[in-house]
């Protein structure tokens, strides 16, 4: 929940528009799921400091 | 993200009326190599164990606050859920484990040269805790240990 994550201030985090326990989208949809691991993978490379929190932007 | 609407009522009160842990310093660590070269760690709040293998994660009045290592080649559809929450629906979950552990993505992202390599181990342990101060002392510190010793360069953390 994005209020959590604004309080915990975490380094690097990815806002998702999935519900719970589904933080990687839906069941079977490995092409949504690197989609969203390739979207926080890339907040390694975004410039600090943090805490960052991105939202993500579904295909 | 999930939203509070998803919730039952008494979590919605109890997590509202919730003393979150904040960290006031919030650190910061750039990766050492391109991220193509990199060595990535997975973790997850599921709960999740090899049945047979690992010691599973009891129940929400028994709580276990240690972590399990997985083997990164354990497939995912030989993991068990030890997540005690009730919080929400494991039904997705139980259809594809790569929900909370999505190690067969992460392979593929090695494969593509995405991502270097997958770390050895993935760690594992149960998110619903009425302790999380005793897993901060007792457990976070080996978690730690155990990726450095694995030489991890980034470690990615899926909440469950």
């Amino acid at each position: 929940m994005r209020s959590v994550a604004v309080t915990l201030r975490a380094p690097r985090m990815l806002a998702v528009p999935f519900p719970f326990g589904r933080a990687l989208g839906a069941p079977g949809d490995a092409d949504g799921q690197r989609h969203v691991l390739r979207a926080l993978l890339s907040m390694l490379d975004a410039p600090g400091p943090g805490p960052l929190l991105h939202d993500y932007v579904p295909r | 993200m999930a939203s509070w609407d998803e919730l039952p009522l008494k979590y919605r009160i109890s997590i509202r009326a919730y003393r979150w842990r904040t960290i006031a310093d919030t650190p910061w660590a750039t990766l050492r190599v391109p991220l193509g070269r990199a060595r990535v760690a997975l973790v997850t709040s599921a709960g999740l164990y090899r049945p047979g293998v690992d010691a599973d994660f009891g129940t929400r009045e028994g709580e276990v606050i240690s972590a399990r290592y997985l083997p990164s080649d354990t497939p995912v559809t030989a993991l068990a859920i030890g997540q005690t929450s009730d919080a929400f629906d494991r039904a997705d979950l139980l259809k594809d484990k790569n929900l909370a552990l999505p190690l067969d993505r992460l392979y593929e992202l090695a494969a593509d040269g995405t991502i270097g390599e997958v770390a050895p181990r993935a760690v594992s342990f149960n998110g619903s805790m009425v302790a999380p101060g005793r897993f901060l002392k007792e457990t976070a510190p080996g978690i730690v240990d155990a990726l450095l010793a694995d030489e991890v360069d980034a470690a990615l953390f899926v909440p469950v």
